[in-house]
Formats: structure tokens, sequence, C-alpha cells
């Protein structure tokens, strides 16, 4: 196993705001996101929830007319800065999707993609590597005999945890989670919980949900957004632990979402 | 009342479905008729003609006796010619248009400008290739003029084809690619365009066979009335539907039977490749569906 470095995967941004085209979606975001803990971004559909958290790991770059305005940095390194190579930045900071997205290959070849990307070759080493992704994802138990299996073969829930795994096997410090069990049957979406739990030991987890009762138990911190009128861009509206968030808002409006009065 | 009149409607819409279901289903009918039609057809007057000695003898007495194996060598000469010139550019080209061109103007026009190319008709690529190839270049009638000018017709349907394919390859696929740190060369190279290759094999291999049975783009730049099989590419030769154009329409009335067994030798060789490509294909598709 590739021995884990001691950076951590902590996120500071400042006045952060994105922009499509002319159009700002976001704006000026500032907040923390500590190490080894799991921060919900929760907050109404359209308030940009996806749009910052793809700042992050730098996949606004690939939308095309994308602009990133501030600083966010990561372990104290400017990831924006001319220096930092997108690629590298995506190893040390993984994402799963909202919709399960397994390549069309079998389960064994999935998982090694990303290391055979970054060069691992020996079959020892790659084989060490599956398992071990496998395992922190929870999937190793179900497919431990049927590696060769076609990735389409698995259930949704069960192809969301091989894409876990996957992003997992270029261990990375941080993982990017957009609705990762929005697709998923109640066990699958418990199943997942439960590997976030866990998986927030090592690695530092950023999480979009629609769903409050999840944010509220995997959570340990929470950030809403609002965007308030379709001629503003969507700001952060207060971030804080996610027991006071969701027990005792600072905010009139975190507590009119929270409880449902709109969004 | 109110009842009643939604149930005359939903009588009406569900006597509307089964008129539609009927009338496209009988279109289908008919297409299928058709080709049945014509297979068989081409295999009742032809088939009985087949014979081993058909296939490999050489034609005989002004192509009224014998067979037609150097024919065949010539088709399936042009045809691996025309796929080696046609298959790298047009695929290479199909990756761009999919992948790299931005979505501006400049890059609408190449697109409808290809689409046309397909669209000229195969005698007008016959007359550029006999003034490209065969004069200016100085390659003469040949099998290499030849597969040039096949090539110039069919590379606007691979490169269409490739990138048809490569359009439908989601979008999930290639993120998922990039967000393990992959480049984009690489995403392509290992998750687009495998999941993408039964498409534009398919795609590829049909354009091919149509190339295989044309006689208008050979006419002035590749084929003979008779020619041995060739030694080199530099060389003229015999082709299937040529063959069958020019036993069809000469003086000298050559026996039924040559042309009708050449008929059925061309079809059936392009069907046999189509049928295995296409069961190929259904069999990656169960494997690959989104
Ligand atoms: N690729 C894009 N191009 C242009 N505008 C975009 C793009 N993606 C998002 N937007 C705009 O940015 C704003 C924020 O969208 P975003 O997808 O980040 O919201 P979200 O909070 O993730 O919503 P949801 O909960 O529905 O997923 C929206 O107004 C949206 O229209
Ligand atoms: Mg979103």
């Amino acid at each position: 196993m590739v021995e884990r470095t001691q950076t951590d995967g902590a996120f500071e941004l400042v006045d952060v705001s994105v922009s499509y085209g002319n159009e700002m979606a976001v704006g000026g975001v500032t907040m923390s996101i500590p190490e080894h803990a799991v921060t919900a971004l929760i907050g109404p559909s359209g308030c940009g929830k996806s749009t910052l958290l793809r700042c992050l790991n730098r996949m606004n770059d690939e939308l095309g007319d994308v602009t990133v305005d501030g600083t966010i940095l990561l372990d104290g390194q400017d990831i924006y800065a001319r220096t930092m190579d997108p690629v590298e930045l995506r190893i040390r900071v993984g994402q799963v999707f909202q919709k399960p997205n397994p390549f069309p290959m079998s389960i064994y070849d999935n998982v090694a993609y990303g290391p055979r990307t970054h060069g691992l070759r020996g079959k020892a080493e790659l084989d060490a590597v599956v398992e071990e992704s496998l395992k922190r994802a929870a999937l190793w138990n179900e497919v431990k005999d049927a590696l060769k299996k076609h990735a389409f073969e698995l259930s949704g829930g069960q192809q969301q945890r091989l894409c876990i795994a996957r992003a997992l096997a270029t261990e990375p410090e941080v993982l990017l989670m957009d609705e990762p069990a929005s697709a998923l049957d109640p066990i699958s979406t418990q199943q997942i919980e439960d590997t976030i739990a866990e998986l927030k030991e090592s690695v530092t987890i950023v999480i979009v949900t629609h769903n409050m009762q999840q944010a509220a138990r995997i959570s340990d911190r929470t950030a809403f957004m609002l965007r308030e009128s379709m001629d503003r861009p969507a700001t952060l509206i207060e971030i804080g632990e996610t027991r006071m968030m969701f027990t005792n808002p600072g905010d009139k409006r975190t507590e009119a979402y929270i409880t449902g009065r709109f969004g | 009342m109110r009842t009643s009149r939604s149930a005359a409607r939903i009588r009406s819409a569900r006597i509307a479905e089964t008129v539609a279901k009927s009338i496209l289903g009988t279109a289908t009918m008919i297409a299928l008729g058709i080709a049945v039609f014509l297979i068989g057809y081409l295999a009742y007057r032809g088939m009985g003609y087949v014979s081993w000695e058909f296939l490999t003898q050489a034609p005989r007495k002004a192509m009224t006796e014998g067979g037609i194996y150097p024919v065949i060598v010539g088709t399936v000469w042009l045809t691996a010619w025309t796929a080696f010139f046609a298959l790298p550019f047009g695929i290479m080209a199909g990756i761009y248009l999919a992948e790299y061109s931005p979505r501006n103007r400049a890059n609408r026009i190449i697109r409808i400008a290809i689409a046309n190319m397909a669209g000229v008709p195969s005698i007008v690529y016959g007359l550029f290739g006999v003034a490209l190839f065969v004069l200016q270049m100085g390659l003469g009638r040949s099998i290499i003029a030849g597969s040039l000018t096949l090539a110039c017709m069919t590379l606007p349907v691979i490169i269409t084809v490739t990138e048809e394919a490569l359009r439908q390859i989601p979008r999930d696929l290639r993120q998922a690619s990039l967000a393990l740190g992959a480049t984009k060369l690489r995403t392509i190279r290992k998750v687009v365009l495998p999941a993408a290759a039964p498409g534009i094999v398919t795609g590829s291999i049909l354009a091919l066979s149509r190339a295989a049975g044309e006689t208008a783009p050979i006419l002035f730049t590749a084929v003979a009335f008779f020619a041995p099989i060739a030694d080199s590419p530099f060389d003229e030769t015999m082709a299937l539907p040529y063959h069958m154009y020019i036993m069809a329409t000469s003086a000298t009335k050559p026996a039924p039977q040559m042309v009708w067994g050449t008929a059925f030798v061309l079809v059936a060789g392009v069907s046999l490749i189509n049928v295995v490509v296409a069961s190929w294909r259904a069999r990656q598709r169960r494997k690959i569906r989104w």
C-alpha cells in the first residue's frame, strides 16, 4: 500500500465566486472545511451546491466558460495557482457522482483505473489496492469472488459503492459526493451512509444532499446556501456544527429551510 | 355526461393507437418484404451457378464460361485498400469533431460540409478520382487509384458514424475518468473509444460494404474488362460490380448465369460480413448498456 502522507485534506475558501459566462451563480463564499470530518452542503435546488463542490476538484474547468474567483486553499496550497496541475489535484480530491457511473469494464478494472492511470503496474500491488479500496467501500464481501464480472451486472447500490471504491483507489485526502444516494433505495442509502461514517476516519468528506435527515445523521458540519433572487448569485447563509444548525440555527432562513417552509 | 365523453375519448384514442400501429407495422413489413424478395430472387437466379469451379477459376471464352476468382480477389483488394485509407483518417477526424472541436460556427459549417460530401453522387467521385489520382498524381488505372477514390467517397460516412457513436457515450463516464485525474486523451483512449467501438465498427463496415458494391467510382480509375490477378496495387484489376455491369451490357451476350452468379456472390459476401458484425455488436450491447 502507498504510505498515507500526513497532509490532511482541509479546505479554506475565501470569497469564492463562480460565474457561468457572464452570469454569477455563486458569490462571495468564505468557509473552512475541516479535515477528517463530514461537511454537508444543503440548500434548495439551483443554489449552487454542485457548482461550489466542483470548484474543489476543478471539475468546473471541464465545463467550458466557467470562471472561479477568490481563493481556495487545500492544506494551505492554492488549488487555482498556475503551478497546480488539475490532474494532481484530482488524485488528492476524488469525486462520487449523483448517478452511479461505473466504466463499462470489469469490477476489478474499474477500481484499478485510477492507480493504473497514475502508473501503478505490478499485479500484486494492483490486487492489493483493489482489495483495500473495495473493503473501505464496504463492497468487498459481495464481490470478492466475482472481480472479473462486468460492473453493469451489479445493482445500483453496489455500483455506487464501486464508484466510491474507484475514487478511493487513488488514496485521495478528500472525497466529494454530490447527492450520492439520491438514486438509491433506502437499504443501499443506509449502506452508503455507513461507509461514509467509516471513511471519515481517514478522508475529508464534502457531501451535497437534499435529505435533511441524512445531513443530520452523517455530517459533522453543515453549510446552508441560498439564492434569494434570480438576479443575484447564491450565497452561503451560514455554516456551523450540524447539531447546532439543526437545533438552533443562527439564521431565520436556515430555520425555515430545515423545517421545510421552502425549498 | 362527463364520464361518457371521456370514455368515448379513450375509445377513439385507442382506435387511433391501433391504426397507427398497423400503418407503421405495414411500412416495416413492406421494407422487409423488398429486402427478402431481392435476396430471394438473387438466390433463385444465381445460387445454382455458384460452384466450387465458379469461385476458384478465371473466366473463359469471353466470360461465357469459367468462374470469377480474379474478380472476387480484385474486389477484396479494392475494399481492403479503401479501408486502409479511409478508416484511420475517418476515425481520427470523427474523434476530433466529437471530442475536441469547439462548438462554434466554423465547426458547424465543417460538419455540414462533411454531411454534404456523403450526398455527392458516386460518379462525381469517379470523375474526381480520374482527375486527381489517375492523371494528376500519375497513378494510372490501378487498385490504388480506385481505392483512393472509394476512400474519398466513404470518408464522410466514417467520420459521421464515428462522431455519432462518440456522442452517444454519456458525459458521466468522461467526468468519472477526469475526476480520477486522467487526462482527456487517456479518457478518450481508455473509456470513450472502447465504449463507442461497436458503433464505429458497425458503421464503418456498412460504409465499406457499400464501397465494395460501387461501380461508378472505379469505372475510370481501377477496372479493366479483363485483367489477371494484380501483382501489385499499381495494376489494373477486375471487380464484382463492374464485372456484372460489363456482362450485362456487352454485345457478346455473355451467359446470364455468369451475371446472376456474380450478383449473388457479391450480395452474399457483403451480407455475410454485415450479419457477423451485427451479431457481434448485439453481443457487445448486451454487455454495455446505459
Ligand atoms: N454547466 C452549467 N452551465 C451554465 N449554468 C449552470 C451550469 N451548471 C449550473 N448552472 C447554473 O448555476 C446555478 C447553480 O446550479 P447548481 O447545479 O450548482 O445547483 P445545485 O444547488 O447543485 O442544484 P440541485 O440541488 O438541483 O442539484 C443554477 O442557476 C444553474 O442554472
Ligand atoms: Mg446539484
